[in-house]
Order: structure tokens, then C-alpha cells, then sequence
């Protein structure tokens, strides 16, 4: 009797895979999840994996898109920057996947830029990062300079009324280009070039005594200081901690970041950090009815009360939710027909505003600071008027103010206004 | 009272009085009325008008002002959600909080922290609560304090401070408080007309080291835009000058000290995961490319310690140096005993088997702990700075760790040179088969010369845990730096390893202000290569007979 009815659900649940598997093959649509599940990136990366996977989840439960399931398609490019654009490869040739969430450094986006170009593939990419870029088939939910150095700059300018600045930097793409900008930007307002100092340290450095009392040292020529902080990952916790230890409070001598958010602050002795500045477009700790029910979803999801969300998941959400917008408008998920329907689509983002898709491919996004609080949260000191436009191409930097990148009436993401020519990629 | 009942009792206490919070208490003076309602605003204010409230609530002068700023400023002012009543707790971290009145400042009893909001502060009104707190501090019993206070108020003087000041000094008593005091003065009457009490002023802020002393005393040497001196009166700025040079010349001095402590400081870090090395490379000769992860364990095992002891996480730090010691010195007799004993004379084959063990290591640690940092707490006697004056302050946690590796360093001596380990280590190390001859079990002191460097490496990873993150990846950072100085001084020299560690971090913390951190590394070891074309043996080279052989 047990061993026969044993045999019949064996039987029930083996034609159910059949039948769920035929199913599965005739009425999804796929979606491709292109981020590092191991290296160094898997610590950063594989958040955002969960978070398309909890969308994709919850699409589902509302009855999936046009009548059909999403299926996600996940692979993992190991934080190597080339196999990024192998993987991506194999999720629009061999997986024909109708869109892509993926990427976080700016050297894997650039990686794979060439394949999606090719392939006329459509990519999500959810990182705040260095601009001077607009792909046709990129549509960028991250913030741009515009979008989080600038705005943080001004901030310190007006509300702390700095004269001087330190901006120091991770030697690599990122800080590099931003802190191109900030100079150029600190310039043109008037700084005087002995009022900023810029420098770079190695990825995990940590002996930072002689850097932070030079900060000081600089720092005490009877101007107000600030410093601006592109350090990237393992670096933050021995700078911080110097700085405490030099007895730098942030009323001194206030430290704005722009890669330190809640999940690189959990799991970490925030002692040293409290008063300190981020700037973000997003922080868990706002509260708005839709963070709220995010932030429940994200904890049912991964089943750990504990773990917090952050500006990349909340951008990460934002960009399937437009996608979503796009195709039950046009009901098609080609991905030619979705990149035109994207640039105005609408959605709202997690702290009560809207997040509208530009003709150049990136998104209105508030602009938040926020200081360290002991817990590892953030407290919002203050916020942008509304939502700022995304600039592809900063307006302050010799190269680029003359370029426009406009994907609706120019057609064309490196447009120069004095030439009138469109130059195509960058990556050529 | 409170004091001397039982700890059931406070309990108690705490209990019966807990319904108290919910009425309003006594009655209240019409001082306590303007207190109250102006403390009131703080709840919805902005951060712009907490600042004119702070003012407000100084001026009101009421007794508990104090009490109520402070709780301020370190985020222990509260408001009770259900009836906006305002309270100050004992501590931000524990829950339920314990909660006083902040007019009477009578315990209040305990509330859940959710039923409560805190009252937030930012950086600017902080600074402000620190200035109005530094009035109080004045006439605190701690010099510290009193001096921070008197140097705090020197930032923003006006008259009634500086009244505040005289009143102060006319009753101190410490010199180094004095001393601060009359500064902040000399400050004050810069600004008075009088050229001679200027001038002694002057006299006086010339015996300073301070930077802030410094700028204020250049801006009197500034010149307007039109070429003539912001200051008019020629001997003041004869005085100003002077001064200001003999103030840029104590500076100079002093960062020149500071600079090479950081060298110092650098180079004992240095010196410290060399030990260990400079044992299982330089005596025994074995190329162990694991080195790194036994500090790594090391440090793993710190973090273990302290989540093992909450409570005490000063003491944790100093419990996890044997058990550091016991960890990694283990699991190096037992690396010994299974792998490198059946390499002994092969070293490419150890190279490549200690490489393999190293990645073992790094992915088991990954596996257990994930490949998140740890984050190991630093105990607040290893925070802060020791500062000796105004221009030279000296980290904790670098002071320490020199005076640390000096005691590893005498310690691992005084094992190689006094006890009969360390006699049988130097006679296998010297001459293998006559040891042998002469009774000694060779094998045995093979393991425990391996596991000795191997627990000197996991004290090391105790140091490191409190300067860098703790991952599975700490020991790669610093394998190279220990080979590089374990080679530069000499192998199978302890004395070499010291002077090579300390000479290579001073020449590179004098390198890095001008070359940068990436280019003064490349500086070193370019420098280094280019020694050892000279004097392949290092500073220290083997002599005689033992140096033959190897």
C-alpha cells in the first residue's frame, strides 16, 4: 500500500516536471542574469542577483508578462572581466534572452559593451559609475556624476561652507574619471588649485597614518576641509579607523564617500565611522510606504531579517520594473521594439519619486547625503529638489560638454553639437 | 543609596518607579516651563534650527542644560512616540532603554527602544553642542577635559568666553590647563588695540606649536589688495613674523618625529610578520608560501576570541595572542609532519606543496566564514592618540604594536639563545648530522622549530587584525613584504630581519609624501633588488662554516 502510493506520486510528480518543463519551453520569456557569483565582486554582486531573482519571483505571482512566465537565466562571470563578455555571448546567442540585468565594475560594462552592440542585446546596468558613456542598447539605472559627485560637491560647499579639498581615490577607472571631473568642476566655481589635493592609493591599502596626517596637515591651513572619497571595498575600514585614531571627527574635517553604503558597513566596527557622509539616491533608512514593503520582500525573499538593502538593489529594482513598463506597453519583448519604448517610460522608485527613462539612456534619480549612524545606517541630512536628470556626458570636462547623447531624435550617443557629427562608441 | 541596594532591589526599584514616566512629574518653576517648552522643539525642528534652539536652551540656565546637551550629542535624547514626552537614556545601545527625566534627571524607568524616536544631530550642530558643552567643561574634574574645553572655546572667542577663561585661570591649578588658557587669551587680546599687551601676546602665542595659532598669527602678516599690511602697527608685525617662523620651525621639527614613527611603526609591522618567517625560511631553510595564512588564521582566531567574549572585548585582544600562538603553531606542526618533512632539501617541491596548502587554507576559511570580512572590534585602549603636544600625536594601536614587536623579538631571542630548545634549533641548524650524533631527535625539532615560526606568524595575524580587514586574503597582502625583508637582512639572521623590517618601513613612509603610495612601494623595492645584486647575503650575512653549506 505505502510502497504503491509511493509510486504514484513518483508518477504524478516525474509527468508534472514534463509537463511544467513543455510548459516552461513554449510560454516564458528569459531573462538573463549576467553577475559574479565568485571572486572578488561575488561579495557585491550576488545581492544583485537575488534582487532580479525576487523580481522575476514576484512578476510570477502576478501572472508573469503578456501571459507568460519570466525565467531567469543566470550565469556567472567570476569577476573576470573578458569571460563578462563570453557570458553574455551565450545568454543573447545560445539562451536568447529578451534582456540582460548584469554588470557592476565600469570594466566589465565595457567589456561586454561590444557584444550587445553586436548582437543587439538590451542591458540593465545598476551601478553608479563614471559617465562619459550612452550605448544604444545600455539603459543606465545607476547614478551618473550629475547624479552623486556634483551634487554632494555643492552640498559641501553651501551647507559647510568647504574651501578646500582632498579628493582621494582607489587607483583605477572610476575614481580617476570622477575625481577629472570634480576638478574640473572645483575650478571652474573658483577654487584655487593649491585648495585641492588629490591622490591615489592601491586597491586594500592599509597603512594609511602618513595619508590621513597629510589630510590633516592640509586640512588645517585655516579653511574649511573636506574630503571627498572614492576609496573602493577592503581600503574604507583601516582609512576610517586612522581617522579616529587621529582624532579627525567629521566636524573637522567631513568625508563624503561615494561606495560606501549599508551592505559594505555590515560587518564592520562603525565606531570610527559615525558622522560621516555618503551620497547615494537611495537609503534604506528612508521611509516611504514602498521602501518599506521592498525592504519586507527582500527579507521574506532571502529569508534573513538581517540583511539590508542598498542604492544598487533599489536601482537594480527600478530597471526591471521599466523594462516590465516597456514591454506590457509595446506587448513585445524584442528587444529593438523595447529600446524604443524605454526612453520616457515611467516608474516609481522606492523613496516616493519617479524614474523616468532620458532619450540618453539614463534615468531621473534623487540625490540623498547621509551621515553614519552606530548602527550602520544612514541619516539623510539632505536631499535634492526633486529628481535630477542623468548627464551621459559631463558638462565639465574639456572633451565631453560639447557631446550629447540623444537615442530618440538624434539617434546617436556621441553627438558633437560644434562638429555636428556623431562619433559613435567610445570603446572603438 | 541607590548604591548600596542589592542588585534585586535596583531592579525593584526600577519597576515601581517605571509608572512614574507616564504622568507629568512635580511641579514645575517658570524657568523649568521655558526649559521644557523650548526643549519641546527639538522634536520637529530641522537640523538649521536645532542649532538656535541649543543657543536657546544655554541661555535659559537651567541645571539641567548640561545633562540634556550632552545626552544630545551623544544621540541619548529621546521622545516617547505615544505622547511626545522627551526623555534622556542611559545609553543609545541596550534595550529596553533606561530612561531619567531630563528636567529633574530622576530615573524614569525603562522603555522597549521601538516605543521611542531619537533626536538626531548632524556634523554642524554637534559642532555647536561641543562649543556650548565646552563652557560646562571648563570646570570639570579631568585636565583633559578642562584643557580640550579651553582649547575648543579658543576657536570662537568673544568676550564673554573670555571672561569665562579668566575666571577659569584665576583658580586653575594645572600647568598644561594654564597653559591653554593663557593661549586661548593671548588670542583674544590680538584683537585689542593696545600695542603692548599685543605684542605680549604675541610673546606669548610664540611658544606655541599650534597650527590654528600659526593662522591666526600669518593673517596678521596678510596684505590687503593693495599691496599695503592688513596690520598697521609695525612692531606687532616685526613680533607676528618672528613668531610665525618659530612656530613653522617647531613644526617641521616635530613632523620629521612623526614622520619617522610612522616609518618606525610601519617597519615594526613589518619586522613582526618577518619572525615567524625569518625562523622557518632563515633557519630551518624551508620556503613556506603559506607564512601568510597562518597570521591569517591568526587573525581569524582574534575574531573568534572576541565573539567568544562580548563583554570583555579589552581583555579579548590580549586573550587571543596564545590562543593565536596554539592555533597557528599547531597547525604548522602538523603542515611539518605531513607534508614538508618529506620534502626537507627540495625546495621548489616545498615551494609549490606550501602554495597548494596556502590555497587550502584561504577556500576552507572562505567555506566557514564566507568571503566577507570579519569585522574585529578595537578595543578602546588601542583608539585615540597620544598626544604630546599641539604638533606631534602618536596612535595607540602603532604605539602598541612597535612596544609588541619589540617583546616578540626579545622573546623569540631569548627562546633561541637560553633554552634547550633553542639550543637543539641552533645545533640542527648548524650541523644536522652531528646533532644527530649527538642525541638530539632531529625530526622532533624540525617540528616544533616549524610550529614555533608558525605560532610567531599567528601572533602576527593578532596585530595585523587591528590595522587591516580580517579575510581570507590577509596573508597575501603581506607574503611578500616578510620574504622581502627576511631576505634583505640576512638569512637566518633574527638581528637582520629587525634592522631590515625598521630601516625598509622608515625609507618608505620618507619616500611616500612626495612619491605616493604606489610609487614609493616601487622605489623600495627597486632599491632592494639592486642591494641584493650587491650583497646577495643581505645586511646581515652567515659567517663561517654553517653559511657554507646552504
Amino acid at each position: 500500500m505505502k510502497r504503491k502510493s509511493l509510486f504514484i506520486t513518483a508518477g504524478l510528480l516525474m509527468a508534472g516536471m514534463v509537463f511544467a518543463h513543455v510548459a516552461a519551453a513554449q510560454d516564458t520569456i528569459k531573462v538573463g542574469v549576467l553577475h559574479s557569483l565568485s571572486g572578488t565582486m561575488a561579495i557585491s554582486e550576488t545581492t544583485l542577483k537575488d534582487t532580479v531573482l525576487m523580481m522575476i519571483d514576484a512578476q510570477n505571482k502576478k501572472g508573469g508578462l503578456l501571459g507568460k512566465k519570466l525565467q531567469a537565466v543566470v550565469v556567472d562571470p567570476a569577476s573576470d572581466w573578458p569571460l563578462f563578455a563570453e557570458k553574455a555571448a551565450q545568454l543573447l546567442e545560445k539562451d536568447k534572452v529578451a534582456v540582460v540585468f548584469g554588470c557592476w565594475t565600469s570594466v566589465s560594462r565595457k567589456s561586454v559593451l561590444p557584444v550587445f552592440e553586436k548582437d543587439n542585446g538590451l542591458l540593465f546596468y545598476p551601478v553608479q559609475y563614471e559617465g562619459e558613456e550612452s550605448s544604444k542598447n545600455v539603459i543606465y539605472t545607476g547614478a551618473a556624476p550629475n547624479q552623486q559627485a556634483i551634487p554632494a560637491v555643492d552640498y559641501l560647499m553651501k551647507e559647510n561652507k568647504v574651501k578646500r579639498w582632498v579628493l582621494e581615490g582607489t587607483d583605477y577607472v572610476y575614481p580617476r574619471t570622477t575625481n577629472k571631473i570634480l576638478e574640473a568642476y572645483l575650478l571652474a566655481k573658483g577654487v584655487a588649485p593649491a585648495d585641492i589635493s588629490i591622490n591615489y592609493t592601491p586597491f586594500g591599502y592599509s597603512n594609511w597614518q602618513a595619508r590621513v596626517a597629510a589630510i590633516k596637515k592640509f586640512g588645517s591651513a585655516g579653511k574649511k576641509t573636506a574630503v571627498v572619497s572614492t576609496i573602493n571595498g577592503d581600503a574604507n575600514v583601516p582609512f576610517y579607523k586612522e581617522l579616529g585614531n587621529q582624532k579627525i571627527s567629521a566636524e573637522e574635517i567631513p568625508v563624503v564617500a561615494f561606495s560606501v553604503g549599508e551592505e559594505e558597513l555590515s560587518g564592520v566596527d562603525t565606531k570610527p565611522l559615525v558622522g560621516q557622509l555618503a551620497a547615494w539616491n537611495y537609503f534604506e533608512s528612508i521611509s516611504t510606504p514602498a521602501n518599506k514593503a521592498f525592504i519586507d520582500q527582500w527579507h521574506a525573499f532571502i529569508k534573513n531579517p538581517k540583511r539590508t538593502t542598498n542604492d544598487p538593489m533599489e536601482a537594480t529594482y527600478i530597471g526591471f520594473n521599466l523594462w516590465v513598463k516597456a514591454v506590457q506597453k509595446i506587448k513585445s519583448t524584442d528587444s529593438q521594439k523595447v529600446i524604443a519604448a524605454l526612453p520616457g517610460t515611467e516608474t516609481p522608485n522606492l523613496t516616493g519619486g519617479t524614474a523616468k527613462v532620458l532619450p540618453n539612456h539614463h534615468i531621473t534619480k534623487p540625490v540623498y547625503i547621509g551621515e553614519v549612524k552606530a548602527d550602520g545606517q544612514f541619516d539623510v541630512v539632505w536631499k535634492s529638489a526633486g529628481e535630477v536628470p542623468g548627464d551621459a556626458w559631463s558638462d565639465f570636462l574639456p572633451g565631453s560638454k560639447d557631446i550629447e547623447a540623444d537615442w530618440v531624435t538624434l539617434n546617436c550617443g556621441n553627438y558633437n553639437k560644434v562638429t555636428k557629427k556623431c562619433s559613435g562608441q567610445n570603446f572603438k | 543609596m541607590m548604591e548600596r541596594l542589592p542588585k534585586g532591589g535596583h531592579l525593584l526599584l526600577v519597576l515601581l518607579l517605571a509608572p512614574w514616566g507616564m504622568v507629568p512629574a512635580h511641579a514645575q518653576t517658570p524657568k523649568d516651563a521655558i526649559f521644557l517648552s523650548t526643549l519641546g522643539e527639538l522634536r520637529e525642528a530641522s537640523y538649521s534650527d536645532k542649532e538656535g534652539i541649543v543657543e536657546r536652551l544655554g541661555q535659559t540656565g537651567h541645571p539641567s542644560v548640561r545633562a540634556v546637551l550632552t545626552a544630545l550629542i551623544e544621540g541619548r535624547l529621546y521622545f516617547r512616540n505615544t505622547d511626545q514626552r522627551i526623555f534622556i537614556a542611559k545609553s543609545a545601545d541596550s534595550d529596553p532603554l533606561r530612561l531619567s527625566d531630563p528636567l529633574s534627571l530622576k530615573d524614569a524607568g525603562s522603555a522597549p527602544a521601538s516605543s521611542l524616536s531619537q533626536i538626531g544631530t548632524n556634523n554642524a550642530l554637534r559642532r555647536v553642542l561641543r562649543m556650548a558643552l565646552a563652557r560646562f567643561s571648563l570646570s570639570s574634574p579631568d585636565a583633559g577635559v578642562r584643557s580640550d574645553a579651553a582649547r575648543e572655546i579658543s576657536k570662537s572667542l568673544d568676550d564673554s568666553t573670555a571672561a569665562l577663561l579668566r575666571q577659569r585661570l584665576a583658580v586653575e591649578t594645572d600647568s598644561s590647563v594654564r597653559k591653554e588658557i593663557s593661549n586661548a587669551l593671548a588670542l583674544a587680546a590680538l584683537d585689542g588695540s593696545d600695542t603692548k599687551a599685543r605684542i605680549d601676546a604675541i610673546a606669548t602665542l610664540s611658544t606655541s606649536v599650534s597650527q590654528d595659532v600659526r593662522n591666526r598669527l600669518a593673517l596678521l602678516l596678510d596684505k590687503a589688495p593693495d599691496g599695503s599690511f592688513a596690520e598697521k602697527d609695525e612692531k606687532v608685525r616685526e613680533a607676528a613674523r618672528a613668531a610665525v617662523e618659530s612656530i613653522d620651525r617647531w613644526r617641521t621639527f616635530y613632523s620629521g618625529i612623526q614622520t619617522l614613527f610612522f616609518g618606525l611603526s610601519l617597519g615594526s609591522v613589518l619586522v613582526l610578520i618577518a619572525i615567524g618567517l625569518a625562523i622557518t625560511f632563515g633557519v630551518m631553510g624551508v620556503i613556506n608560501m603559506a607564512h601568510g595564512e597562518l597570521m591569517m588564521l591568526g587573525a581569524y582566531t582574534t575574531y573568534l576570541v572576541q565573539v567568544a567574549m562580548p563583554e570583555h572585548i579589552g581583555m579579548s585582544i590580549l586573550a587571543a595572542i596564545p590562543a593565536a600562538f596554539i592555533v597557528s603553531g599547531l597547525m604548522g606542526v602538523v603542515l611539518e609532519r605531513t607534508v614538508i618533512r618529506f620534502l626537507y632539501g627540495r625546495p621548489l617541491e616545498t615551494l609549490l606543496a606550501t602554495f597548494g596548502v596556502s590555497l587550502i587554507l584561504q577556500q576552507t576559511v572562505r567555506s566557514i566564514f564566507t568571503a566577507l570580512n570579519r569585522s574585529v572590534v578595537t578595543p578602546d585602549w588601542m583608539s585615540g592618540s597620544l598626544r604630546l603636544n599641539d604638533a606631534l600625536e602618536i596612535t595607540y594601536n602603532r604605539l602598541y604594536i612597535v612596544i609588541f614587536t619589540l617583546l616578540v623579538f626579545s622573546l623569540v631571542q631569548f627562546v633561541l639563545k637560553r633554552t634547550r630548545l633553542g639550543l637543539d634549533i641552533r645545533a640542527v641548524s648548524q650541523n644536522r648530522a652531528m646533532a644527530k650524533a649527538m642525541g638530539i631527535r632531529t625530526e622532533w625539532v624540525d617540528a616544533m622549530t616549524f610550529g614555533l615560526g608558525s605560532g610567531i606568524a599567528g601572533v602576527a595575524g593578532v596585530a595585523l587584525s587591528q590595522l587591516t580587514n580580517v579575510g581570507p586574503d590577509l596573508g597575501q597582502s603581506y607574503i611578500i613584504d616578510s620574504f622581502m625583508v627576511v631576505v634583505f637582512g640576512g638569512v637566518g639572521n633574527l638581528w637582520g630581519s629587525l634592522i631590515g623590517g625598521t630601516s625598509m618601513g622608515i625609507v618608505n613612509q620618507l619616500l611616500e609624501p612626495w612619491a605616493g603610495a604606489v610609487l614609493a612601494k616601487i622605489f623600495v623595492l627597486i632599491a632592494l633588488i639592486l642591494f641584493i645584486q650587491a650583497r646577495p647575503r643581505g645586511l646581515f650575512p652567515q659567517k663561517g662554516r654553517a653559511a657554507e653549506d646552504k
